[in-house]
């Protein structure tokens, strides 16, 4: 029998009062999930209708330069275009058809709105409707927005993916639905422990490619591989697809929960289900177990920003060792981390939103042993004598299942090995 | 509408947000969305600075729209005040709140904040970064400079450095030491290092030192006007302008011109024997307009470059530049279009680029070296030496810095003698840049990273090639690369246009070495 993770003696944060506040949000919008979605879906181009501040984020986010190729770009509204929207949406049009004339490589094209498109309430879904009706069959036109007005950083993604859901056809095949882009070495080793189990056939949202197979109908059962999903939940639900609940799959008991809950779903027997794990789970309970040894009685507090912070503070509380203070999320959905929450102990502040100024006030006031934030904030942190860890690259590196279970909690304990390394005083 | 894939300046708001961040004690009140704040992580992360730039975000969202944002943004300036006590206020809007009209100005005057607050007005859907950093500081600067005393001293102020800027940091240091040598003291830094106090004590310096146009020329000239302070039109970055900028201050002030040159080694190094190499090497120029114009000179006059193409990105500097382009005989390119900047580049095939980071990326794709010149920055341009661009220490780190993406001297001739040698071929690269593991030869032979096809298919025109077409017999294609391969793509293109314009549609070896003598002169 595998051995399951236990609930907190005394109770998780499930229930937990949580911590509301208003204020000034140090935090990216939406148009940030382009960066990595651009790289995942390899025939898909973002187009961002907005201003050159949009396009200075993407640029700024991006790093300056770094893809050689980028699929994405961004149409700047210019004075002309804010006077009469009937004129936006021709020069949209006429963006578009520039657009793909030279890139013939493109099958999908995300319109993806922004502050300003969203204040002048310029109606991309009319657009993608009559560019998909003009370039089909040979391209598909979507819209979501990434707007800051409504979308938080990873949420630009969960508008992206459900955006698609409704598009799909219907099928009523048996299938296991991955959902959340994933590094593809991080993907190709979830779906082969899922596949050793006998499940199958599995597919993923996104898609690498346009042309895939992905349907969707009451016989998919779906799981969520990343927390920031909320709305691609929904619309998965609206199609009558089933989400397999479970805590996220950081750590080494992460993975075994959500793997678990899955091969319960396809009724995988205990032996198949250890046969399969039990080396990787071993693996990564000795590479964490290594990797964590910095971290053990450290305190840690989270800063909002991915919407992975409930389920990373549930790994680094119960697998390193750490004490959470305060664990920040933009949101807090608990029909998607609940799972975690019931598992993360009592104790810490559970806050959701933010002002940020109130928030570092809380933070120097605990003077945590590691402080988990966004890049705006990290080095003002480091220069005050807080090791920070910037919680963007927890969203850019591969740290989801057995495998990166290790260097996850190596992420965190860097920034607190380099303390000890770094001798810059006179050897006297 | 415009469709962009890469920028070279943001948005004016984050212009004003440099002239803040490098000033001390003035506080940011921006209406902007949630988001707007990615702009920290340029001064955090690029500049690397120890503290957040010193702006309050209102960053309302969908539900504060048309409910209460104007509440909002009050709220956020009171809070603003209270939590930081600057001794001035700066208030303005990002571009989706300048879409809301909530009119930030009108609503602080109402509110009785103890301490100046300064509203700007910063058209986002027609301006760019540079204005906007022009347009805060001036506002700063009318708002708070006063006619006052010169001081007893001759002192100037240095204007123009802000946070973000290429190389400020150094050349504030730079150019303090050359004018002490001068006999002149620094009254006020600013925006960099000023507090609003420090501004309002501009006005006793004696006359302004305009380091940058870019982001304080309209205040210089306010200045000149309004406190009868006149300010220096040289920017002295190179020998020569270092040369006439001491000249011009001698001119103004009075005093006797004095440069301690006993630390310049840029001319020597630009005579020396090796310097031979650099010798009629063509630089396409492109960044603002302030660095181009100081760059072309260098290049030209100090380094012996041949000069085949220059522009930049600022229409602000427009009128310069296209005047310089004219005295150098070559087209002046004045665009913020990447795309268009890739096109000329490829066209003009010159040995080294000097530009920007965008530049720099064009030219790894290309296979033509690339120094940085100018901003939009980017970390390594943050360099922890002293790096400065100004005067005598400003001319060695050109000399330096322009001279080290090249493959030096002999190395060069040894390249291409050799060039079948196992290690010593033209794709190992320069000998002093690591990172070069060996490359499997293209059919080009080019030793640059044959990157995937550029953005530029993702707009505009496609480069339009010779209209015969033109075919390499093996022969010649052979010889052609025997040619080292910095000016291969050169000779490729030279002979290409030699043949078609005689209807030659085979090139020969014999083609091959007529085109070169044509284009011998």
């Amino acid at each position: 029998m595998t051995e399951l993770p236990r609930i907190p003696t005394g109770g998780g944060c499930r229930e937990e009062p949580i911590l509301k506040q208003r204020g000034q949000r140090e935090v990216f919008c939406g148009l940030t999930g382009i960066i990595w979605l651009h790289r995942k879906m390899q025939d898909a181009f973002f187009l961002v209708i907005g201003s050159r501040t949009c396009a200075h984020l993407l640029q700024s986010a991006a790093g300056v330069m770094i893809f050689a190729e980028p699929r994405f770009g961004t149409a700047i509204l210019e004075e002309t275009d804010l006077a009469g929207l009937a004129d936006a949406q021709e020069e949209l049009d006429k963006v578009v058809d520039q657009l793909l004339a030279r890139r013939t490589d493109i099958k999908q094209l995300f319109l993806v709105g922004s502050c300003p498109s969203e204040v002048i309430k310029l109606d991309l879904s009319r657009a993608a409707e009559r560019m998909t009706e003009k370039y089909a069959p040979s391209v598909r036109v979507l819209n979501f927005s990434g707007s800051g007005i409504e979308t938080t950083f990873t949420q630009g993604e969960d508008a992206c993916l459900a955006s698609m859901v409704p598009v799909l056809p219907d099928t009523d095949d048996r299938q296991l639905l991955l959902v959340g882009a994933l590094p593809d070495v991080v993907e190709e080793q979830a779906v082969s422990m899922l596949e050793q189990m006998g499940i199958g056939p599995i597919k993923v949202l996104p898609a690498p490619r346009a042309d895939s197979d992905l349907g969707l109908g009451a016989n998919t059962v779906f799981a969520l591989t990343q927390p920031f999903l909320g709305d691609t939940h929904a619309a998965l639900e609206r199609r009558g697809a089933r989400h397999l609940a479970a805590p996220f799959p950081f750590g080494e008991e992460g993975t075994t929960a959500w793997l678990r809950t899955i091969a319960d779903e396809f009724g995988v027997s205990d032996e198949t289900f250890a046969r399969v794990t039990d080396a990787p789970r071993a693996r990564a309970r000795k590479a964490i177990s290594q990797a964590s040894e910095a971290l053990r009685n450290k305190s840690v507090f989270f800063f909002p920003d991915s919407q992975l912070e409930i389920p990373l503070a549930r790994f680094l509380t119960r697998e390193c060792g750490m004490d959470a203070v305060e664990v920040g999320a933009p949101f807090v959905h608990k029909g998607i981390v609940g799972p975690d929450l019931d598992m993360l102990a009592k104790g810490p502040t559970i806050s959701e939103g933010q002002d940020v100024d109130l928030q570092l006030d809380r933070c120097r006031a605990a003077r945590p042993d590691l402080t988990v934030c966004g890049l705006g904030l990290a080095n003002p942190l480091e220069a005050e004598g807080l090791a920070t860890k910037w919680a963007i690259e927890l969203v850019f590196t591969p740290v989801h299942f057995y495998e990166q279970a290790g260097d996850l909690a190596g992420l965190f304990s860097r920034p607190l090995r380099r303390a000890d390394l770094l001798k810059l005083e006179a050897a006297e | 509408m415009k469709l962009t894939v890469w920028t070279y300046e943001g948005p004016p708001h984050v212009g004003a947000m440099r002239v803040a961040t490098g000033m001390k004690d003035l506080h940011y009140v921006l209406h902007a969305p949630q988001g707007d704040t990615y702009a920290d992580l340029l001064f955090t992360m690029i500049e690397r600075r120890d503290h957040r730039p010193p702006v309050t975000y209102t960053t309302f969202q969908a539900r504060d729209l048309g409910s209460d944002t104007a509440d909002l943004f009050k709220q956020s300036l009171q809070d603003a005040y209270d939590r930081f006590k600057p001794q001035a206020l700066i208030v303005g809007s990002s571009c989706t709140a300048e879409l809301i009209q909530d009119d930030p100005g009108g609503m602080s005057e109402t509110m009785g904040i103890p301490v100046p607050v300064i509203p700007l007005e910063l058209p986002s859907y027609q301006r760019k970064e540079n204005y906007g950093a022009d347009e805060t500081f001036f506002q700063i600067v009318r708002a708070l400079a006063k006619p006052m005393d010169r001081t007893a001293q001759l002192t100037c102020n240095l204007i123009g450095p802000t946070a973000l800027g290429f190389r400020h940091r150094d050349d504030i240091t730079e150019m303090t030491g050359l004018l002490s040598d001068l006999g002149i003291s620094v009254n006020v830094v600013a925006p960099m290092s000023a507090s609003p106090q420090d501004i309002a004590m501009m006005g006793q310096a004696h006359f302004n030192v305009l380091m940058y146009p870019e982001t304080a020329e309209t205040a210089a000239r306010w200045m000149e006007r309004e406190l009868g302070q006149p300010y220096t039109k040289t920017v002295p970055i190179g020998v020569g302008a270092t040369r006439d900028f001491v000249a011009e201050v001698a001119e103004l002030t009075g005093v006797t011109p004095y440069l301690d040159e006993s630390r310049l080694r840029l001319p020597w190094y630009s005579k020396s024997v090796d310097s031979t190499y650099l010798t009629g090497k063509r630089v396409f120029l492109f960044g603002d307009g302030t660095h181009v114009l100081a760059a072309a000179r260098v290049a030209r006059d100090e380094m012996g470059f041949e000069v085949v193409g220059l522009g930049c990105y600022n229409r602000e500097m427009a009128r310069d530049v296209r005047a310089l382009a004219r005295n150098f005989g070559v087209d002046p390119l004045i665009t913020d279009d990447y795309l268009e900047v890739e096109r000329r580049i490829e066209e003009l095939q010159p040995e080294m680029i000097l530009g920007t980071q965008m530049e720099r990326h064009i030219g790894k794709r290309l296979g033509i070296p690339c120094a940085v010149i100018s901003a939009p920055v980017h970390v390594q341009d943050f360099p922890a030496r002293y790096s400065p661009q100004m005067g005598i220490e400003g001319a060695n780190v050109l000399f330096d810095t322009w001279v080290h993406p090249l493959v030096m001297g002999l190395e060069e001739h040894l390249l291409h003698m050799f060039r079948d040698d196992f290690e010593f071929h033209d794709a190992a690269g320069p000998s002093h840049h690591g990172g070069h593991a060996p490359k499997a030869q293209s059919a080009d032979g080019g030793p640059a990273p044959q990157a995937a096809p550029s953005p530029r298919d993702t707009s505009g025109p496609k480069n339009i090639e010779s209209t015969v077409q033109v075919v390499w017999l093996e022969d010649a294609e052979r010889e052609l690369k025997k040619i080292p391969f910095f000016v291969r793509g050169k000779a490729r293109r030279n002979t290409e246009t030699f043949a078609s314009e005689r209807g030659v549609e085979e090139i020969s070896v014999d083609t091959l070495y007529e085109a070169k003598a044509h284009y011998a002169r």
